[in-house]
């Protein structure tokens, strides 16, 4: 299908880190069923780098291809540079998204910040709270 | 393997039917408003195309508007009914939750202008009740607008009754037969309607080209104006070819249609009894009334788009109801009304079989969408969540 890029459909036919980390550092899932999408990052921190990510992901091509980018993104990365990704930075490595699944990649960056967030406060770590805003599906009960 | 199981949609061209189309294009060049022998050579050729038509049907060939397909039939019914029912002062349209959005949304339209327009529900079998009906119509009734199956679910609703109810009533009955003219027997007569919308694509025929049946003594109010082409009833010069070419598709339909009952039936029941053992999954709509074709589930924990697409990679072409394959928000509107929840309507599939359709396609689909349901339920955190008892089962 012509709908997605290759890259796109590449990472959905063969996602990256697909799976769960057992006892995960931390762990974020954004999303609502209702919407159909959710996402679930599992982390593994060693020292300030992830050392491990893994992802699952309840729906769309899209969706599933922007876990599995993000998780590729930040994998190896220091938590300060997981930090700064950008929904755009997830579309653009995948060669673009059609602009009514940009959402999709919103998702992927929220994941990976509230997995961060959990990291943080599970562990009692001081952290900047503007970089956490509030996830874009609170909006999702607006269609009821 | 190569399965096309999305014959709802549209369904393949058929021979007979390109054959026709080619035919009509080369023998009747002729415009059939054109005086010379050219043009009265396509304009007879047109006449029988409207007898065979209306024959098929059950009607007469004044009965019968060519035009560009069900969304056309469907809006010059409607519109035709409400701009003649204002007229009298009834402004009150009865239709239902799961029609098709050519009915729908005339329907919206019509309700910014003033109409009131009652949507019965279906239940969980997408079946609405004559009863139901018979309630809502009262003397500000100017329209009963019921599908005779449905597009998404396939049952098949009970057209006749609320036919022989609006006649008794004399309220106008206008009937979206798209789905079900080539897949089942239809005749206007024992319909009991005014007015019914039919399209070739649905039974082989071309697309762009469809039939509105209009009963005599009906009103009909012109949606396209222009020349006096179809009676007077819709200008535009008419498109001889796909008029023949469903003509022909029409006829070979009905020819075929007792064996083609009972083997797509027969592949039907045994692709729903081989999805059926599916855990957490459900068959939409009425078991028994519903299309020879239709074969439709959700499944609890995935998303109908991406198991779409994966079916696509296994050859396999089929539909959806999920929010993400219609670039909307929400689910389709007739799964919500048959009462599944946004969840899992978002893990719908729709498998439409056709005369094309084999045992061997039936085993192929029998043997991959397990699989690649399973696949997508192992990478969801939804199904981790139902399977760990954080989340309750709906399905
Ligand atoms: C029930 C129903 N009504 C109307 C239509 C619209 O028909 P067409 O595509 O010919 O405009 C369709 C086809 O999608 C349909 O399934």
């Amino acid at each position: 299908m012509s709908l997605y890029s290759e890259k796109v459909m590449d990472h959905f036919k063969h996602p990256r880190n697909v799976g769960v980390i057992e006892n995960a550092d931390g762990v974020g899932e954004v999303g609502n069923a209702k919407c159909g999408d959710i996402m679930k990052i599992y982390l593994k921190i060693d020292g300030d780098i992830i050392s491990d990510v893994k992802f699952e992901t309840f729906g769309c091509g899209s969706a599933i291809a922007s876990s599995s980018m993000a998780t590729e993104l930040i994998k190896g990365k220091p938590l300060s540079e997981a930090l700064t990704l950008t929904n755009k930075a997830v579309a653009e490595a995948l060669d673009g998204l059609p602009a009514y699944k940009m959402h999709c990649s919103v998702l992927a960056e929220e994941a990976i910040k509230a997995a961060i967030k959990d990291y943080y406060e599970k562990n009692g770590i001081e952290y900047d709270r503007e970089l956490f805003k509030e996830s874009s599906c609170a909006h999702c009960e607006d269609h009821e | 393997m190569y399965v096309y199981a999305d014959n709802a949609a549209t369904t393949k061209l058929r021979p007979e039917a390109l054959e026709a189309f080619v035919r009509t294009a080369e023998e009747y060049y002729g415009n059939p408003s054109s005086l010379h022998t050219a043009g009265q050579r396509a304009k007879e050729e047109l006449n029988r195309c409207r007898e065979r038509v209306a024959a098929a049907l059950g009607g007469t060939a004044r009965e019968i508007v060519f035009t560009s397909g069900g969304s056309e039939s469907d809006n010059q019914a409607i519109l035709s009914a409400a701009y003649f029912g204002a007229r009298k002062g009834k402004r009150k349209i009865v239709s239902t939750a799961i029609e098709h959005h050519a009915v729908l949304h005339t329907l919206e339209k019509l309700k910014k202008e003033g109409f009131e327009i009652v949507l019965l529900p279906v239940g969980e079998r997408g079946i609405v009740s004559a009863a139901d009906a018979e309630r809502e119509i009262d003397d500000d009734t100017c329209l009963v607008s019921v599908m005779l199956a449905n597009n998404e679910i396939g049952t098949i609703q009970p057209v006749k009754e609320i036919g022989a109810i609006c006649r008794a009533r004399k309220v106008p009955f206008h009937t979206d037969a798209v789905q079900a003219v080539g897949h089942m027997p239809v005749n206007v007569k024992e319909l009991n309607c005014d007015y019914l919308a039919l399209s070739a694509h649905k039974f082989g025929g071309p697309r762009g080209v469809g039939a509105l049946y209009v009963r005599t003594g009906t009103p009909l109010k012109n949606l396209i104006e222009g020349g006096a082409q179809e009676n007077g009833r819709r200008a535009g010069t008419e498109n001889l070819p796909a008029i023949a070419a469903m003509t022909v598709a029409l006829e070979t339909s009905l020819s075929r249609l007792p064996a083609y009952t009972k083997r797509v039936s027969a592949l039907r029941d045994e692709l729903i009894d081989n999805l059926s053992k599916i855990p957490h999954c459900a068959l939409n709509g009425d078991r028994e009334a519903r299309l020879p074709g239709n074969v439709s589930f959700c499944f609890e924990g995935i998303e109908g788009e991406s198991l779409l697409l994966l079916l696509d990679e296994e050859g396999i072409c089929a539909s959806s109801g999920s929010a993400c394959t219609s670039g909307s928000l929400d689910p389709s509107h007739v799964l919500l009304a048959i009462g599944r929840v946004h969840d899992v309507a978002h893990g719908s599939l729709r498998l439409t079989l056709g005369e094309d359709t084999t045992e061997e396609d039936v085993a192929y689909l029998s043997e991959k969408i397990p699989r690649v349901v399973e696949y997508l339920r192992n990478m969801s955190p939804v199904w981790r969540d139902l399977k760990e008892g954080k989340r309750t089962y709906i399905l």
